[in-house]
């Protein structure tokens, strides 16, 4: 923590401006990092923050503003010469090799030779250090990157960073592919740092992180700085989703509407099981409920979801949709009785990113709109349309490229997809990840609508905040087993946390 | 007279819903005229010079003709393979597979036989041919998990030493009457070879952008775990689409008997190579989930445009193998500087 507030700091930015083919991504942001603090960056997705790291860290260059780093005028030129600075990039798509081992993987790009010759026992031993420094001294520095991990992946990524001579390390969402206890980790990771003297730079979705870790705020909003250099500690929540969103947010989460007692059981899972994953899962869900799954990441959570839509193949136990068993293992099968999943890996599982959004929307129906083998076009971008505009997708423009969606609006384009086909049962796999705060809160009133309009529904997150917020009932699942079932009025984020870590110590 | 018009209206407005209508330019350009403006201009460039450099012998009718004829064979199988390509996979077999097709199909015991029965037993032996190759190479892909390229180049190798072994090495010279006279048939002057060039591109075109089997297709290549979790029999398909591709190695088959008058395990070597060639030309992406027929029509032609002019100039053909080189390459960086731009074609 900072207690003198006088500190010269280490970086000053001032006015920085930066457009792209006529589109102003930063129109004059101003940024005052401090040695040994954490100060972190918020805003919306597309309010410019991955564009002003890119400009800190030499990646573009800016058109106007000023860059003070250690009191003098720079122009980081490039990647190598911001490094040369000591400001180290953590990237959200994690940039390790996998084929390549973990100190390999830390030197990548200035190996440790001679003559051309590789030193390798030089740069284990420097890998070694470095994951020391990191608290990860069990990590062998010979174990191929492949295996790890995200988490451990995040390590070498942070000892990469670290092996220059750094004094600033920006962190881009770090959280993202990370669980609470994972979380906690890397907390603890970065107080290491800063009691050794470098200054981070960590940006998240997650207020409640920012909370934990951070010392001050910058908010950026629509590619201007809203507020530079907060403190922490005097801001409240409300007024940093204000300065966020330009709104105030009332409640994020919507009120629950009781499921109906004579609402039939839709989906019911019985003794299901994958070998070495996870055993003897059983749960049934209503058409109206929305049943939170909770459990660290690797507890099997995602596996469960998986196994139920048999994009796994069940070693034990069946699933019955509305009284239809299914074959395990047929996505095909499940999706036919009305299953639909929305994936944990949006992008790479869900979407295909440089199709149309209305192709998207219709990837598990446009058969429907053929007649022997030949679509109508037209009618099927129409269904699409009216379905986007259902669920206020933004922008309501049916031709556009999926990838250019934020991440909220992708999230609409799956549910807009089930939507379509009709779907009775819906499993939800981490449906805010990647998704800004302003978006949530819509997210979570559309998720509360479908169950309201008979859908049952199955949840897994991360955020334990967000399986109370939104499911009537709770399954904590730690190594492979349920371990309880609580109604989620019942019981608290503390509540769950203790069950969860119990779970794990077990 | 009003009232019924004032009917008309206003079911309609509702329907085609204003705004959310693509534009007309909008839509020129985002169809396949458009998208593929650019192979259409280095066509019109390739025209004007064979016509400065060669004059009448390049820019007639009868030369126009040639080019094309000589274009549809290489054109056909790569048609097929534009499928395996946009799905994210590869056919390496094809020129093989046509070549064992050939000869198969002119073994002396299958020309009796057609003598006997009908000639149309010629036609449809490599087209049964092309189709099991390619239920082989989409099963042991699909579902062995064998990675494309390995598998079909096992299939290369495999079907040309089959070719060689059942014809001995020798050429089979084709007398079957009935079959030659078809082959060589032609329909309001323009020879057969080019008829079903285009009969196939049509198709093809119609396949891939108004069926549910194009769809798939480009869904599969454009991401294959959302279209699997998506409810798509994401192996099922994949063993069509190679299915498809050798049934249009096995169409190849037949127009090269016919051109030819022979039957050799020699036939389609290196096509692979030229189709390839022609499709990534043609705009589609190695990496799948985008391409188009018309592009790879345009390709083809390219390339025999491009060999008909430097014969026309009695010019080496080793000069013309690194022209070739360089369309290639200058094809590939341009792709990917404007691939990025806009959603997928079809």
């Amino acid at each position: 923590m900072i207690d003198d507030d006088h500190s010269e700091p280490l970086l000053r930015v001032h006015g920085i401006t930066k457009a792209f083919a006529g589109v102003q991504a930063l129109k004059g942001v101003d940024l005052e990092v401090r040695p040994a603090e954490v100060h972190c960056l918020l805003g919306q997705n597309g309010a410019g923050k991955s564009t002003l790291i890119k400009v800190l860290s030499g990646v573009y260059q800016p058109d106007g503003g000023v860059i003070r780093w250690q009191g003098d005028e720079v122009s980081i030129i490039h990647p190598v010469f911001a490094l040369g600075l000591g400001i180290a990039t953590m990237y959200q798509e994690l940039d390790v090799v996998d084929g390549l081992t973990i100190a390999e993987n830390i030197f990548l790009g200035h190996e440790r030779s001679s003559g051309g010759l590789l030193k390798v026992k030089e740069a284990n031993r420097a890998a070694r250090a470095l994951l020391v420094r990191l608290g990860h001294g069990n990590l062998s520095p010979s174990t191929e990157v492949g295996r790890l991990s995200a988490a451990n992946k995040q390590i070498v990524s942070m000892a990469r960073a670290l092996s220059h001579d750094t004094k600033l390390i920006i962190m881009d969402e770090p959280s993202a592919v990370l669980d609470s206890e994972e979380v906690r980790n890397l907390f603890r990771v970065i107080r290491e740092l800063t009691a050794q003297g470098v200054a981070v730079v960590y940006i998240s979705h997650r207020l409640e992180e920012i909370r934990q870790i951070g010392d001050r705020i910058t908010v950026i909003k629509d590619g201007s700085s809203m507020a530079v250099g907060l403190s922490v500690a005097d801001t409240s929540t409300a007024d940093l989703i204000t300065l966020m969103t330009g709104r105030t947010v009332a409640n994020v989460f919507p009120d629950r509407v009781p499921v109906p007692a004579e609402a039939p059981v839709l989906i019911e899972v019985a003794g299901l099981g994958l070998r070495g994953i996870f055993a003897d899962v059983s749960l049934s869900v209503r058409g109206g409920e929305i049943v939170g799954l909770a459990g660290l990441v690797g507890s099997g959570r995602s596996e469960i979801l998986e196994t139920i839509y048999g994009a796994r193949k069940a070693s034990a136990g069946h699933v019955t949709v509305a009284g239809v068993r299914l074959a395990a293992g047929s996505v095909n099968d499940a999706v036919k009785a009305g299953i639909g999943l929305a994936p944990e890996e949006r992008k790479s599982q869900g979407l295909i990113l440089d199709e149309q959004v209305y192709r998207n929307v219709t990837l598990s129906t446009f058969a429907r709109f053929a007649r022997g083998g030949f679509l109508d076009e037209r009618r099927e971008r129409q269904v699409a349309l009216e379905q986007m505009q259902a669920l206020e997708l933004r922008p309501a423009d049916p031709d556009r490229a999926t990838r250019t969606l934020s991440g909220g609006n992708q999230q609409k384009v799956l549910l807009a997809r089930w939507l379509l086909h009709g779907t009775k049962v819906l499993l939800l796999d981490e449906p805010t990840r990647g998704v800004d705060v302003g978006a949530r809160a819509e997210i979570y009133a559309l998720i509360r609508r479908l169950a309201a309009a008979g859908t049952a529904i199955i949840l897994v997150s991360s955020e334990i905040e967000e399986v109370i917020g939104l499911a009537d009932r709770v399954l904590v699942i730690g190594d492979g087993e349920v371990l309880t079932t609580t109604d989620a009025h019942a019981i608290d984020e503390a509540g769950v946390l203790d069950l969860v870590m119990k779970g794990a110590a077990a | 007279m009003s009232e019924p018009n004032g009917a008309i209206a206003a079911q309609t407005v509702p329907e085609t819903g204003g705004e959310n209508r693509p534009g007309v330019l909008r839509r020129i350009m985002s169809g396949s005229v458009g998208r593929n403006l650019g192979l259409v201009i280095a066509l019109v460039v390739l025209v004007i010079v064979g016509t400065v450099t060669a004059g009448d012998r390049f820019a007639s009718y009868d030369n126009f003709l040639t080019i094309i004829r000589f274009a549809s064979i290489i054109g056909v199988i790569s048609i097929g393979l534009t499928f395996v390509i946009i799905a994210g996979g590869i056919d390496l077999s094809v020129g093989s597979v046509m070549g064992l097709a050939t000869v198969v199909a002119s073994l002396t015991a299958v020309q009796a036989a057609a003598t006997q029965s009908s000639w149309l037993l010629m036609v449809l032996i490599p087209v049964g041919v092309g189709i099991a190759a390619g239920l082989i190479n989409g099963i042991v892909i699909a579902y062995g998990n064998v990675v494309a390229f390995m598998a079909t180049l096992a299939m290369l190798v495999g079907a040309r030493g089959l070719a060689e072994l059942i014809s001995g090495r020798r050429t089979q010279i084709v007398i079957e009457t009935g079959f030659l006279q078809f082959t060589r048939s032609s329909i309001i002057g323009v020879p057969l070879l080019i008829w079903v060039f285009l009969i196939v591109a049509i198709l093809a075109w119609f396949l891939l952008n108004r069926t549910t089997f194009g769809r798939r297709t480009v869904a599969i290549g454009g991401n294959r775990e959302a279209s699997r979790l998506a409810g798509i029999r994401v192996k099922r398909h994949l063993v069509y689409v190679y299915v498809l591709s050798g049934l249009t190695a096995g169409i190849a088959g037949i127009m090269m008997l016919g051109r030819t008058t022979a039957g050799t395990s020699t036939h389609g070597g290196l096509y692979e190579l030229d189709a390839i060639a022609a499709v990534v030309v043609g705009g589609t992406l190695l990496i799948g989930g985008r391409g188009t027929i018309v592009g790879t029509v345009l390709g083809v032609l390219i390339f025999s445009t491009l060999t008909n002019v430097f014969t026309q100039n009695n010019l080496d053909t080793s000069v013309q193998s690194i022209t070739k080189g360089l369309i290639i390459v200058v094809a590939v960086l341009l792709q990917q500087r404007f691939a990025s731009r806009g959603p997928s074609g079809t």
